[in-house]
């Protein structure tokens, strides 16, 4: 059973949890994305993920065995969500399993933060003002060197 | 020489040339703000130019140039991709100035922000400037937004609508009159002295760029060399509008290096800024 997966539909989050059951692990984390209803003041009424997915897999992947690795995780299991998402849904779910709690909470966070930098995974946003954006995409999210500014024209008022 | 935000063209005339036309009856003086390797440019060549003096910081480093530049004025910043600015917008900017606050901008009439580029930055904004640039803080919204700036309603709400997808760009230009030619720098590079066996390329295009450019995947047969190539080829075929620092590169199902070398049957993604979670 690979450790990271993509889900075009809800997903069962206690078999999750179920299958990283360990007696020799005495602390279990896990943390749910849910569909929020606002970001950046705007009225979000429904979200879309898109994944360029053998990509996303393997990096997936990868981060989950560095997170196994770092915290000596006995185990550790991430789902990420793709398609349409209503509000209130689970966007990602992540649990990690270790003999202590201060691993598993570490590992949990380590494995969630590198999900939404690293994963080919893009999420657009509908607003209530019919509106919809890409995440991330807008003028001040990009990359230091970069648009706007070389074609910006400067002049004394 | 690619295409650029700046090229494009609305109703014959580069956003530059808009730009620099709508300001010119309103200012002193009009500069453009560069990076050192676009000073000789010929497009920017013809105005006067200020350089931008800290490489690699965006938007911000262009306005920290100017006002290093000629610290005792005020200035009017203005971004060339604002297709829909009129003269009326910038006379109301520039009357709704308040000189005792070290900025004047317009709230963005969709989410009630501050517009960065589109704004007159007072002398003592400097220091401020300088003092988030060394804390690593880039964003002039966000600058704006903290600091004491005046803050103005847009009388036409739509002057300040940039342009973000090809569509949007093909709807600007009928709006505005527009050329029918997309850019007025399109293709135009000059092939390398043997020229290489085409090579058979598959694209894959996702989210903003699957939009921009109006497909999920293609086969091309390209020159280019490198991914840093191809994407500049994609871009001026598509009008694609992501500069390559904001994306990054896929080559098989794998993350690469722009400057890696393209094989015939190679896949080749090119993936924009991410947001999972």
């Amino acid at each position: 059973m690979s450790a990271f997966r993509l889900s075009a539909g809800p997903f069962d989050t206690a078999a999750l949890r179920a299958a990283l059951a360990n007696p020799g692990s005495g602390g279990f984390a896990s943390f749910e994305g849910w569909v929020r209803d606002h970001n950046e003041g705007q009225r979000v009424t429904r979200l879309e993920y898109e994944a360029f997915a053998p990509l996303a897999l393997r990096e997936g992947e990868r981060i989950i065995a560095e997170a196994r690795e770092r915290f000596g995780l006995s185990g550790a299991l991430c789902v990420h969500r793709i398609g349409a998402l209503e509000l209130g849904e689970i966007a990602v779910w992540v649990g990690a399993a270790a003999a202590h709690r201060d691993e598993a909470f570490r590992g949990c966070r380590y494995i969630i933060d590198e999900v939404k930098h690293r994963l080919p995974i893009w999420k657009k946003e509908h607003y209530e003002n019919g509106h919809s954006g890409w995440v991330n995409c807008e003028r001040c999210a990009t990359a230091p060197a970069h648009a706007g500014h070389d074609h910006a024209v400067a002049s004394k008022a | 020489m690619q295409r650029d935000k700046a090229a494009l063209e609305y109703a014959g005339q580069t956003q530059l040339a808009r730009a620099v036309a709508l300001l010119e009856p309103l200012v002193a003086r009009t500069f453009v703000s560069v990076r050192a390797d676009q000073l000789a440019d010929p497009q920017r060549a013809r105005y006067e130019r200020i350089a931008d003096a800290l490489p690699d910081l965006g938007p911000i480093g262009g306005i920290h140039a100017a006002l290093h530049a000629h610290p005792r004025s005020a200035w009017l910043v203005l971004a060339c991709d604002l297709p829909f600015l009129d003269a009326a917008t910038l006379q109301q900017l520039i009357a709704g100035r308040d000189p005792r606050r070290v900025a004047s901008a317009f709230r963005s009439s969709h989410d009630g922000k501050p517009e960065p580029l589109c704004a007159i930055y007072e002398p003592e904004s400097l220091a401020q400037i300088d003092a988030r640039i060394a804390a690593g803080k880039l964003c002039p919204r966000d600058f704006l937004a903290s600091a004491d700036a005046a803050l103005l309603t847009l009388r036409n709400p739509r002057a300040l609508d940039n342009i973000n997808t090809g569509e949007e760009y093909r709807d600007a230009q009928a709006r505005l009159g527009g050329a029918q030619q997309g850019a007025a720098l399109g293709g135009g590079t000059a092939g390398p002295a043997v020229r290489p066996a085409a090579l058979t390329l598959q694209i894959q295009y996702f989210a903003l760029l699957r939009e921009q450019a109006g497909r999920s995947t293609e086969t091309v047969s390209s020159q280019a060399r490198d991914a840093r190539e191809l994407y500049r080829e994609l871009r001026a075929r598509h009008g694609l509008l992501l500069e390559p620092e904001q994306l990054r590169v896929a080559v098989n199902e794998e993350f690469a290096d722009w400057s890696q070398p393209l094989r015939d049957g190679d896949n080749v993604v090119f993936l924009p800024p991410v947001a999972g979670g």
